[in-house]
């Protein structure tokens, strides 16, 4: 299979754009951000400096890099070129994710930063007993991980072919291992606090990317947004109404219906449990700045969306959908293409720039979640029971970083080619199924236990699993990862409709069943600590 | 309530969280955060049921423009989304923090 894609991809091949031009901009986005996380990391010594970036970023800033960290080349080139090419059903993604932050602005990101320390499993545990629960939220945290890590390194693969001109297998590797080794010195380097600015850096460059391109497509159609939109109708010729009405993508039967319902449930539950996302939380001093966090993401956040509804119908106005269908990388070049239409290879390079930067960002803060999941979770907490020296936790976290460095890399090679769309999805409906509902439980109920803990996490985990193992995205379907064999029972190729319900159910049978003797005393302390504050993890001051 | 515990036996935590300035806080939060995040949820699932099972209402058009009711509730999820957002700051700001404020810096002074 990949000999025939690389077939198809040399033979239609590149021919907008300047690869010269692309470099030569993402090199310059390398050198600055390299220059700045030297410049921010010298002082990088103890846990909170590495894990949480000393505690001292400002709402601003935190929710800039939130946004950096969220805003993923999946859903800049992906919902673009959904929107261009499925119309309504594309802009449907953009919403869940948006209203996703709902869920962490009222009922987490103030909550978990008061309780906790570095990582989600610092909440989890507080009040039950500490080394099975942040094993397995540890576990739960390097898979969702995991899964986005490789998802983000093979879509990074398919941008070069569009964005380099580089079709052959051995030039795509090259770039997959640049990308995994400037990811593992941005973390080495900067820690948290270096990550933070890379994120905060690339969401300025997209979103102001995104604004130009977006008042450009506007000002072709004389402010009009109704007018984008008919654009694209025309350019899409006879049915192409059908883009303004949904059901393009999900709605062709009852069973896609409901694999769309699934993954709307998993968009708006997941964000409040992905582990690089919970992380953000802790690197601002108090839980008022948590707050303040969130809605700066959201409204950057929810700008941006608005932004690509405009460039997707943009793209189909101005590229058409059967360009955009021929060019290499297929619906993901919908961007580019339109930022080529608009402003020649200059703003092609920034654009595939501001998409090379947005990989990098996201791959940075999930490698440091991963690394801060193993070494303190794992590591420190439950090999060693917490007593061990700060530093060497802080060493271990460095290795690890080298290790899912190595792990990325190897794993981006050989997903290149596969469809790994699905591993995104996935990583929410863990996120939703697993995460969730143990989060939520643990900060407003007070009879939850150890038991319900553990049943939750590895109830909603283990249901995702299977059922996307049984799915239409892994066998019997023409894009199933295995199109060969057909083992696919379960129809959705989105586990959360049943998963979710799974991970929220057995949190309350684990902790009905259990004989656990409650803490009352440490469910105070909790509860107190949420709301208040009081005795919440300090900023880092430096002399 | 209060009466019946073993009052030796209780941590600063748990004399906080029994405190009627506490309990106070806490319902005022629950009050804002529950019933506010049930409706945003209602909303969406809502809006996500339309998209899904009534395309026919979806896809009307407003006047003679391009722009269907689809469109319109789509962007009234992002709406939403803002004056939601709006409203919790603004009250935990002016409202909640005060009382939070307050409750810490008594346990910090006293308890810690």
């Amino acid at each position: 299979m990949s000999t025939a894609t690389t077939a198809v991809l040399a033979a239609t091949g590149t021919d907008v754009g300047n690869p010269v031009v692309n470099i030569a901009i993402f090199g310059a986005f390398v050198a600055v951000t390299l220059t700045i996380v030297i410049r921010v990391s010298r002082q990088n010594k103890s846990a909170a400096d590495f894990y949480a970036g000393g505690r001292n970023f400002t709402g601003g800033q935190n929710g800039t890099a939130i946004a950096g960290d969220y805003l993923s080349a999946a859903s800049f080139l992906g919902i673009c070129g959904a929107i261009a090419l499925n119309g309504y059903d594309g802009f449907l993604y953009s919403i869940g994710f948006l209203v996703a932050w709902l869920v962490a602005l009222l009922l987490v990101a103030e909550l978990l930063r008061n309780t906790g320390k570095f990582t989600m499993a610092d909440v989890l545990s507080f009040r039950l007993r500490q080394r099975p629960v942040r094993m397995a939220a540890a576990l739960a945290t390097l898979l969702v991980v995991f899964f986005y890590l490789l998802a983000q390194m093979a879509g990074a693969g398919g941008l070069v072919a569009l964005l380099l001109g580089i079709d052959s297998a051995a030039g795509q590797n090259l770039v997959i291992a640049v990308v995994g080794a400037l990811m593992i010195l941005y973390v080495l380097v900067g820690g948290m606090k270096g990550t933070t600015w890379v994120q905060i850096i690339k969401a300025v460059l997209l979103i102001a990317g995104a604004a130009v391109m977006s008042l450009w497509v506007l000002a072709e159609f004389g402010f009009s947004l109704s007018g984008v939109l008919q654009g694209a109708v025309d350019a899409a010729g006879p049915g192409g109404e059908a883009l303004l009405e949904p059901g393009a993508q999900y709605g062709a039967t009852a069973v896609s219906k409901l694999s769309f319902l699934s993954l709307g449930l998993a968009l708006v539950l997941g964000t409040a449990g992905l582990p690089h996302v919970l992380m953000r939380f802790y690197t601002v001093p108090t839980g008022k700045e948590a707050r303040r966090s969130v809605v700066w993401a959201i409204w950057l956040i929810g700008v941006f969306y608005l932004f690509t509804l405009v460039l997707g119908y943009g793209a189909g106005a101005l590229v058409g959908p059967e360009t955009i269908n021929a060019a290499p990388g297929g619906v993901n070049s919908a961007a580019p293409l339109l930022a080529y239409a608009l402003g020649g290879e200059v703003l092609l390079g920034v654009i595939a720039a501001v998409a090379f930067a947005t990989i990098l960002a996201v791959v940075a803060g999930l490698a440091i979640t991963a690394a801060a999941s193993f070494s303190h979770d794992i590591y420190a907490n439950v090999i060693h029971k917490g007593k061990m020296k700060a530093d060497s936790e802080v060493k271990i976290a460095r290795w690890t970083v080298v290790v899912i460095g190595a792990i990325a890399i190897v794993g981006g090679i050989f997903a290149k080619n596969q469809n790994v769309a699905f591993l995104v999805a996935l990583a929410f409906a863990v996120a939703a199924s697993a995460n969730l509902p143990t989060i939520v439980y643990s900060l407003f109920w007070k009879r939850f236990n150890t038991a319900g803990a553990l049943w939750s996490i590895y109830g909603g985990l283990a249901s995702c699993i299977l059922l996307i193992t049984l799915s239409p995205t892994v066998s019997g379907s023409e894009t199933a990862m295995f199109p060969n064999v057909d083992f696919a029972i379960f129809p959705l190729t989105n586990p959360g409709l049943v998963s979710i319900p799974i991970g929220f159910l057995a949190g309350i049978v684990g902790t009905f069943l259990s004989k656990e003797k409650p803490h009352p005393e440490k469910f105070a302390e909790m509860e107190v600590r949420s709301l208040t504050g009081a005795g919440s993890e300090r900023a880092v001051v430096n002399h | 309530m209060a009466d019946t515990s073993d009052l030796a036996g209780e941590t600063d935590y748990q004399r906080v969280q029994r405190s009627p300035e506490f309990q106070d806080l806490r319902r005022r939060f629950r009050n804002f955060v529950f019933p506010m995040t049930g409706l945003f949820l209602v909303w969406y699932f809502v809006y996500v049921l339309l998209a899904n099972y009534a395309h026919g209402f979806m896809s009307i058009r407003l006047g003679d423009s391009a722009i269907t009711v689809g469109l319109v509730l789509g962007l009234g999820q992002f709406v939403s989304t803002f004056v939601i957002t709006m409203l919790y700051a603004r009250w935990a700001n002016q409202k909640f923090d005060t009382q939070a404020d307050a409750l810490r810096r008594e346990i910090e002074g006293d308890v810690l």
